[in-house]
């Protein structure tokens, strides 16, 4: 009895969590009238045409060529992420050195250091570089740790690797550098997918950066796209269009997610040595 | 005396130092070297054109006669004190009822879980600002339940409704946080409760509330911090209006910057910002204090 009340506490709510994207994928196939008539998510009948429309974007480049843009903001940015995040926690959870809590503590508080306070001032320091409009300032950041909560992540799960697995590989003569990419690095596996997959879900959510760095239309990543043509849909235009970029927008942060979902999942949750 | 350091045998002091540069290099160009220029800025007239000029504290004796800044704080630290609690609240709430080992609960959390990733993608700021429209999606679903429709865009308690309620949909990160905590409970704690013959509702405010208190000061800071610095969603839903009572200081920083060209006004702006934030959460440092275990 009480099994069943719970059952539909959760059902209930997780129904409510999920049809507004229910709504957004039906909704996306519907006519202007029937959008705004009908509660239902499923459409009348399904004509896939609309994403071709949508496909073409309004801007003379197809969708295709705005995810090229974002993927090739988020290969190298995942990439310089990872490594540079998995060098400095290797350097806090494995040696010992002068200044070590201190930059702890500044790593943590970078944690909480508000992003609309300095990306004022980056803006002016890349604009004096001349790197406006390309697409560095989105992607060299990474290069040095700048997710401390990722540096802060895979500290913990260094911590949860034995010290014996270190002193064993040391005496059959393995280097600090052996000792990280053939030791450390197979046993943190899970959190080094939890931080690509996080990076590739916050660069495609990331609106703000690419707003303010990137000018020219043709180097905009998908969510600048899209509000490109959220902005120069005006009444009486085919609200299906919008709707089905924003499906299209949606796709690979949900299918990265649905693939990486068990690692992910273990990887932000097990507190201690797991994969 | 010197110092020992103590690193395996043939390591020297300095390969960690050398491991974390990458941090160390990032903190002076991308933390502090901003937030100090951020200051000096503060203190010019500046149109990213010409040199800068030094006002002095002009910029932030502007900004005390400044309406729209004023009003900007005003909306931003009401929507703050409306979202966070109401947040913390649902996210503990949902994880409490996550935390029971039945069948498919798996799927539950990975539903509950899904909007916060997706959450701040433009793609669904989009969505919602479909969802409110006056025949929008909530409007039809209200009249299907006997009730007036409402004119979300209308005012700007509703406006700002629609922006609290986007973030609430997304409570899956913090209710993540807590779900972790709870299940580092040792269950043992209820069943010693039990034996003492302690209910539910006694053991959830004498077990679980006192040991998730970190965790709740740690996701009330990120949640703060978060909900201050507000831009996408007023930006593309609701513009900041109607009558700018969705015009947080996100967007006024923004509008400042790229929009007027007040370089100096805008770092002036961000500057307070971020003493505005520092003081929200050493209030609520201060006020959790009493309740809360050194962490």
């Amino acid at each position: 009895m009480k099994k069943a009340a719970a059952y539909l506490l959760l059902t209930v709510g997780a129904a409510v969590m999920i049809y507004p994207l229910l709504w957004l994928a039906g909704a996306s196939l519907k006519s202007n009238d029937e959008i705004f008539s009908s509660p239902w998510f499923m459409p009348e009948s399904v004509d896939l045409s609309v994403y071709a429309r949508a496909w073409q974007t309004v801007t003379g480049h197809t969708m295709g060529h705005y995810f090229l843009n974002t993927f090739a903001v988020i290969i190298p940015k995942t990439l310089f992420a990872v490594v540079s995040s998995v060098l400095t926690a290797y350097g806090f959870s494995r040696f010992d050195f002068p200044f070590k809590r201190l930059f702890f503590a500044l790593l943590i508080g970078t944690m909480f250091m508000p992003a609309i306070v300095t990306i004022m001032p980056m803006y002016l320091m890349w604009s004096r570089l001349g790197a406006l409009d390309t697409y560095i300032p989105l992607t060299v950041p990474a290069l040095f740790a700048a997710e401390g909560s990722f540096v802060f992540m895979l500290t913990r799960f260094f911590s949860g690797v034995p010290k014996e697995f270190d002193e064993a590989a040391r005496i059959d003569g393995c280097n600090s550098v052996q000792l990280l990419v053939y030791i450390l690095v197979p046993c943190v596996r899970p959190v080094i997918v939890s931080i690509s997959v996080f990076t590739f879900l916050w660069t495609m959510n990331d609106f703000l950066t690419p707003l303010i760095m990137i000018s020219s239309v043709e180097k905009y990543p998908l969510s600048l796209i899209l509000r490109l043509s959220a902005d120069s849909t005006g009444n009486g235009y085919e609200q299906c269009k919008i709707l089905a970029m924003s499906v299209i927008g949606l796709i690979p942060s949900i299918a990265v997610f649905g693939l990486a979902q068990k690692k992910f999942i273990s990887g932000i949750t097990a507190g201690g040595l797991s994969g | 005396m010197k110092k020992k350091y103590r690193n395996p045998v043939g390591v020297s002091k300095y390969t960690g130092l050398l491991l974390i540069t990458p941090f160390l290099a990032g903190f002076l160009l991308f933390t502090l070297y901003p937030f100090v220029s951020s200051f000096v800025l503060g203190l010019t007239e500046y149109d990213g054109i010409r040199q800068p000029e030094f006002t002095g504290f002009g910029n932030f004796r502007k900004m005390l006669g400044d309406s729209s800044f004023l009003n900007a704080a005003a909306v931003t630290l009401k929507y703050t004190a409306v979202l966070v609690p109401l947040k913390l609240i649902f996210s503990l709430l949902a994880a409490l009822t996550l935390n029971m080992e039945i069948k498919g609960i798996g799927v539950y959390r990975t539903i509950f879980y899904i909007p916060s990733i997706l959450g701040s993608n433009l793609a669904v700021v989009i969505m919602w600002q479909f969802l409110f429209t006056s025949d929008g999606l909530v409007n039809q679903l209200l009249e299907l339940c006997g009730l007036a429709p409402v004119g979300w865009y209308g005012d700007s308690v509703h406006a700002m409704g629609i922006i609290v309620l986007l973030r609430l949909w997304e409570f899956g990160s913090t209710m993540i946080i807590f779900l972790n905590a709870l299940r580092d409970i040792p269950c043992e704690y209820y069943e010693a409760a039990k034996v003492d013959g302690c209910g539910k509702i006694r053991s959830f405010f004498s077990i679980t509330l006192p040991l998730l208190k970190n965790v709740i000061f740690l996701n009330l800071i990120l949640q703060i911090i978060a909900a201050m610095q507000e831009f996408n969603a007023p930006y593309m839903i609701t513009g900041g209006g109607p009558l700018k009572g969705t015009y947080t200081l996100g967007m006024l920083i923004y509008d400042e910057m790229f929009k007027y060209r007040e370089m100096g006004y805008a770092n002036a702006l961000s500057w307070v910002m971020f003493t505005l934030i520092a003081a929200v959460v050493a209030a609520a440092f201060g006020i959790t204090k009493r309740h809360r275990e050194d962490i």
